[in-house]
């Protein structure tokens, strides 16, 4: 096998996003996806790394609001969004009402997949705040977890929409 | 009184930190300096490797070291009579995908460089991927370790006379069954740090799920003290028996950093987590089962080839298992077995949830779906005629101390509403049945050793605090609340006042580790020891104070209490300052040693032994479209006999989590290499596992038998479970379209190949 990967030196760019709230400014190599960015860079490792290659959705995060794979998205291709990661999820001190649905309805075995799922499903709540089962399914289809079967997943966000939905929240 | 807290539905400890992304698994972690490491890996399936120049990787920019097998060449494996594999292989690559170098640098990228530029200079050899070709006397030798040709490992073993009983039978249905390879996929790669300190101590990190065993081979291969290495498992992102024996990684991380006195952390990419495998064995199997008119069950005949691919991992045990663990929970009156693993040029296959049991239980009750067919007699009558009874030995001599198989028959035929669909519902919908037994972790360690399988300390504080100590591996089963939950219950504090540090070998003493669902058994009698111990210290030092007898002394809901007085009772903090005050430091030891009985005195007999079983019972419920073959798996129940369950939730999360899994391989799975070597499609596209919209809705139920050997009764969840689901599925095809497919996967081209061919319409 021949290396087919060049040793110049890479270029690097700026780059200005919006954190889970925070503006961030960084440089970064054209080849560097949003993944790497959030976990090597920031330092944001919430965010899981299943396949590299937009299969498992462990690395789901918000693009302004919307579910990505975050390692097929390139860095420099998020300029100026804003992207949620699990780690902005809860409210300071307080587990959003997915993040307890989970604990309490045992939703989260290994965890691997966790904050993937959790993003998709908040966008989910974020456009349907009482999303029937079937929807919860779609929402989460790009989600793989090898752990639960799914059932408890489901449960737990239907649990959190409820809650949302009591509360008159926003998710 | 309080409640207690044994049974309740509370939080899996450790499940914050995973719902809020704060739990560091091994690739979150790094290290000041860290360098990065890749293996070379072979392209060919079988290739006598000439010579390796890492020269020019050596002189790339930012490569600070490389190996090959030469810098660690001695042998391991996870079994000691089959010590099979090096970290590096030096004499010959034995499948696709094997490594056969490896280069750590200062960046993944340079990493990637560096592997590109190893020179390996190949001769390729004649390769075997087919288990029945790789038996033939001309077929070209895999692994040397093999005793005759490519034969890993044979086992005949025959209880009473099957021939006999087989012959006096009035029904003798035979089947040849495949069950296809699967794998793991956790969805967390393989990862491993590796950690040197100038003192000469190494520190692997890994995600692993047998830590100890780990330790053992990483100072074996390394040269070094055991008392020199620590082994460290972080969180783990999944594990199913993928994570449970050594791999080159773990050894590749470590002599790396002892080079160059950095840390080095190597993550497998996805497609390595293809090549590492050590999944689920394709099983060939021929299956004979008798009965007399009645139903009662006569002699059943087994003979299994099974397709081990380059190197025996625990091949020797699934040898074993693949004959020895369908032998409940029905009696039969004879039985032999003959189980024959093969080296081939394929990722070695290994324990995967289930490990050995799930192929042939799937040969076996499709079987007696078959029988019940020619006899007349629904499926769960004909079980119910057969069961065995706590207290009775299997045919092979293994001791049910407990069964509520019985039970979980009743629970599955009431919930799927059996008795109104069997046999009643429209062309294209069915129902089916199975059932299955497991272990609750084995009687006999994987190296010999007179020491307790489990140890727990605890430490207790006198700010009310309890610290668990044990080397159980955390996998996301829930195996430290389990320890947490424990500790409440015998010592009155509140879950939030409970610390588990597990799965550090400097730490911790030892556990065996997480397969053979043996931690809720053995970790739990041991952590109930040492908690019972200290427990009953601190209700004597009570006691004596308020000078009442220590049995009235109760410790629950953090407060130490006088049994039946409302108004004598004191923190659980005081208790604990009050016994410290009393006996200086406290702490308290267990451990959990297994019986050596309840197993037959023959050669293999230990094998297959365990303190307790698992039952488990499941109906299926399908939709075949019989023009176009497609399978949908419209509902499972499953009754499963978890002795007691600690955490209901925990258990059905366990139930749900082996059903889904079951459901998978029945339906779609498939770990395929094509004749050439080459993986088919080493992906998580190509191997297609279960989303949202393919599971089934799963309705899990749980059964409590009340071991005696359990942890206050419990047994096993996290694999008994998985067994039936595909045999369920399989009979419940039958019902629906009246074809038997008898390999798995189910895909829509077998079963539309079945509908078309009249003659498997039995």
């Amino acid at each position: 096998m021949e290396a087919v990967v060049s040793d110049a030196p890479e270029t690097l760019m700026a780059l200005t996003l919006t954190v889970n709230g925070d503006r961030v400014r960084v440089a970064v190599s054209p080849t560097r996806t949003l993944l790497e960015l959030l976990r090597y860079d920031l330092g944001l490792t919430g965010t899981k790394q299943g396949c590299d290659k937009g299969d498992c959705g462990a690395c789901t995060v918000l693009l302004d609001g919307r579910p990505v794979n975050a390692c097929i998205t390139l860095a420099l291709s998020v300029e100026g969004a804003r992207v949620d990661t699990v780690e902005g999820l809860a409210d300071g001190p307080r587990l959003h009402p997915l993040q307890d649905a989970f604990v309490r309805l045992g939703a989260a075995q290994c965890g691997f997949c966790t904050s993937g799922v959790l993003l998709s499903a908040k966008a989910l709540l974020a456009e349907n705040p009482a999303p029937a089962r079937l929807q919860i399914k779609q929402a989460l289809s790009g989600n793989l977890c090898r752990c639960t079967g799914y059932t408890k997943i489901l449960d737990a966000v239907e649990d959190a929409a409820r809650a949302l939905c009591s509360k008159g929240q926003q998710p | 009184m309080s409640e207690s807290v044994i049974g309740r539905r509370l939080p899996n400890v450790e499940a914050v930190e995973r719902v809020t992304g704060r739990a560091r698994y091994t690739d979150d972690l790094s290290f000041p300096g860290m360098l990065h490491a890749k293996l070379v890996r072979s392209p060919h399936a079988h290739a006598r490797i000439k010579n390796i120049d890492l020269s020019a990787a050596l002189n790339i920019t930012g490569v600070r070291a490389a190996i090959t097998g030469a810098d660690m060449p001695e042998r391991y494996g996870i079994i000691p009579w089959t010590r099979d594999e090096q970290a590096l292989t030096t004499d010959r690559a034995r499948y696709v995908g094997e490594a056969v170098a490896a280069v750590a640098a200062v960046d993944e990228a340079t990493a990637a460089l560096a592997v590109g530029a190893v020179r390996v200079d190949y001769e390729p050899l004649p390769h075997v991927v087919d288990p029945k070709a790789a038996l033939a006397p001309e077929a070209v030798k895999v692994n040397d370790c093999a005793k005759e040709g490519n034969v890993t490992k044979h086992v005949h073993l025959e209880f009473g006379d099957v021939e006999a009983s087989l012959a006096a039978s009035d029904v003798v249905v035979s089947g040849e069954y495949f069950f296809e390879g699967t794998t793991h996929a956790a969805i967390e790669p393989h990862c491993a740090i590796g950690q040197w300190d100038p003192r000469g101590l190494l520190t692997v990190m890994s995600a692993t799920q047998v830590p100890h065993y780990l330790h053992r081979e990483l100072a074996r291969v390394l040269g070094l003290g055991a008392d020199r290495v620590r082994v460290i498992q972080p969180p783990i992102g999944g594990a199913f028996g993928g994570k449970s024996e050594p791999f080159d990684l773990e050894f590749c991380v470590a002599k790396l950093s002892m080079i160059t006195g950095r840390a080095v952390k190597l993550l497998y990419t996805r497609e390595e987590v293809f090549y590492a495998h050590r999944g689920r064995h394709p099983m060939q199997m021929h299956y004979r089962l008798g009965a007399m008119r009645d139903g009662r069950l006569t002699g059943c005949d087994a003979k299994t080839l099974i397709d081990g691919g380059a190197y025996a991992s625990f091949g020797l045990v699934t040898s074993y298992y693949s004959g020895q663990l369908v032998t409940a929970p029905l009696k039969l009156a004879a039985y032999r077995f003959d189980s024959t693993r093969v080296y081939t040029n394929k990722p070695a296959c290994g324990p995967k949830r289930g490990h050995g049991s799930v192929q042939p239980r799937f040969a076996f009750e499709v079987t007696l779906d078959k029988l019940a067919q020619r006899l007349g007699l629904d499926p769960i009558a004909l079980r119910r005629k057969n069961l065995l009874a706590a207290g009775e030995r299997t045919v092979n001599e293994l001791l049910i101390r407990s069964t509520g198989f019985a039970e979980c028959l009743d629970r599955v035929e009431a919930a799927s509403g059996w008795r109104q669909k069997f046999r009643q519902l429209p062309f294209g919908r069915g129902v089916g049945v199975a059932g299955s037994f497991y272990i609750s972790g084995t009687n006999y360690p994987i190296y010999p050793n007179e020491m307790p399988q489990s140890g727990v300390q605890l430490k207790i504080d006198r700010s009310g605090r309890v610290t668990v100590f044990s080397g159980t591996s955390e996998i996301g089963q829930g195996s430290s609340s389990m320890l947490a939950y424990i500790v409440c219950e015998e010592l009155g504090v509140e879950l939030d006042s409970v610390r588990v540090v597990s799965g550090d070998t400097d730490l911790t003493p030892v556990d065996l580790g997480a397969y053979s669902s043996r931690i809720t058994l053995m970790a739990g009698n041991a952590c109930l020891m040492a908690a019972r111990g200290l427990g009953k210290k601190i209700r004597g030092v009570v006691a004596k104070r308020w000078g009442v007898p220590a049995r009235q002394v109760v410790l629950a809901a953090g407060q130490a209490m006088r049994r039946g007085d409302t108004a004598e009772r004191i923190s659980i903090a005081e208790a604990f300052q009050w016994a410290e005050a009393e006996l200086g430091t406290l702490g308290g030891v267990g451990h959990y040693q297994t019986r050596k009985d309840g197993h037959g005195d023959y050669r293999g007999g230990t094998i297959g032994a365990s303190p307790a079983y698992s039952f488990t019972a499941q109906v299926a419920e399908v939709s075949v479209d019989a023009e176009t073959g497609a399978l949908t798996v419209e509902k499972i129940w499953i009754a499963h006999d978890a002795g007691r369950a600690l955490n209901p939730v925990l258990v059905e999360g366990q139930i749900e989590g082996s059903a889904y899994m079951g459901f998978g391989e029945a339906a779609m799975e498939a770990h395929l290499v094509h004749p050439s070597g080459l993986h088919k499609g080493p992906t998580l596209l190509d191997y297609r596992i279960p989303t949202t919209l393919d599971t089934p809705e799963l309705a899990a139920m749980i059964v409590e038998s009340h071991d005696p050997e359990g942890p206050y009764g419990a047994k096993e969840a996290g694999e008994g479970p998985l067994h039936p689901s595909i045999p369920a599925i399989a009979n419940a095809i039958y019902d629906a379209v009246k074809v038997r497919v008898d390999s798995t996967p189910f895909s829509a081209a077998k079963i539309l190949a079945a509908l078309r061919e009249p003659a498997t319409r039995c």
